[in-house]
């Protein structure tokens, strides 16, 4: 394997980690909606900690393999359109899922709602920052 | 970044193998944390275990086919020529048929498990942690997938 097969596959890797995690994430909203039982509050609190960092080590690692493999491979440029916007899209992804991550943090129930919509926020630029990097449009 | 360019009509297939495998990650991981939790806290157990069930129904069963569906689109978009075999796409198909398997023997132990525990006592969450177990080979499974995928080995 060389240089740029283990920068594609952890680049991959970050990005299905933090897709993956924000997915559990969104189990933890239905686990924890109104009248559920099956989630108790130490293990909400738990379970929404462990994958909310999975989330962010996965955008991290995303990131950094993503932009060494845009210097690495010839023909793609950092400054390249669909490359901008997904750095772009990244950066509001990450506050908003930090946003996210306070609001559940310090009132789980009373803020249930914000951090409902910052995750949205969150998982929408993810989705499409997947479409860029698949379509890549003017690559 | 996800591979080099490529033919237009390979992308939307390819879009959705892609996001059907990250869905299919994000749900077997929480089938395995909440199992290393009940695991963890046994009075909390129980309803744990019923999370992890529920999750695994909801969650592992769509992301799996959507996956799945979106891999042999996505093979039969690219016209690959006849004998065109690499080991990248195998290691794909073997993972792929093996977690379908395992995916269904969960699903019955699910199903199974969820009853017990309706009905009370340790049965549910004995149940939920075999689920729990098969999740976490799954998820090695497919980080191994990710690779071969990704790196593609000659």
């Amino acid at each position: 394997m060389d240089l740029y097969d283990w920068l594609i596959f952890l680049h991959v890797l970050s990005a299905g980690l933090a897709v993956g995690a924000i997915t559990a994430l969104w189990g933890l909203l239905w686990g924890t909606r109104q009248g559920s039982t099956l989630l108790d509050p130490p293990s909400a609190m738990s379970y929404g900690r462990f994958f909310g960092i999975l989330v962010g080590a996965g955008m991290m690692g995303a990131i950094i393999f993503g932009i060494w493999l845009a210097i690495d491979v010839d023909g793609y440029e950092l400054w390249d359109g669909w490359i901008l916007a997904s750095l772009v899209l990244w950066a509001i992804a990450a506050w908003a899922g930090g946003q996210a991550g306070k609001a559940f943090e310090a009132d789980p129930v009373g803020r249930r709602a914000a951090g409902i919509r910052f995750q949205a926020i969150t998982s929408i630029g993810l989705l499409l920052i997947l479409i860029l990097m698949i379509w890549k449009p003017g690559a | 970044m996800l591979a080099a360019i490529r033919d237009n009509s390979v992308n939307f297939p390819l879009f959705l193998h892609v996001l059907g495998a990250m869905l299919l990650i994000g749900s077997l991981a929480a089938v395995a944390y909440v199992t290393m939790l009940g695991w963890r806290a046994p009075d909390r157990a129980p309803g744990l275990s019923r999370f992890g069930l529920k999750a695994l129904l909801i969650g592992v069963l769509p992301a799996y086919v959507l996956m799945r569906i979106g891999a042999q689109w996505t093979e039969a978009e690219e016209n690959f020529p006849d004998d065109f075999d690499p080991a990248w796409l195998g290691i794909g198909y073997i993972t792929a048929d093996i977690g379908a398997l395992l995916v269904l023997i969960s699903i019955i132990l699910a199903a199974i498990g969820l009853r017990r525990s309706r009905e009370g006592g340790a049965g549910g969450v004995r149940f939920a942690r075999v689920v729990g177990v098969i999740c976490m080979l799954l998820l090695a499974a497919y980080v191994v997938a990710v690779w071969a995928m990704t790196a593609k080995p000659t």
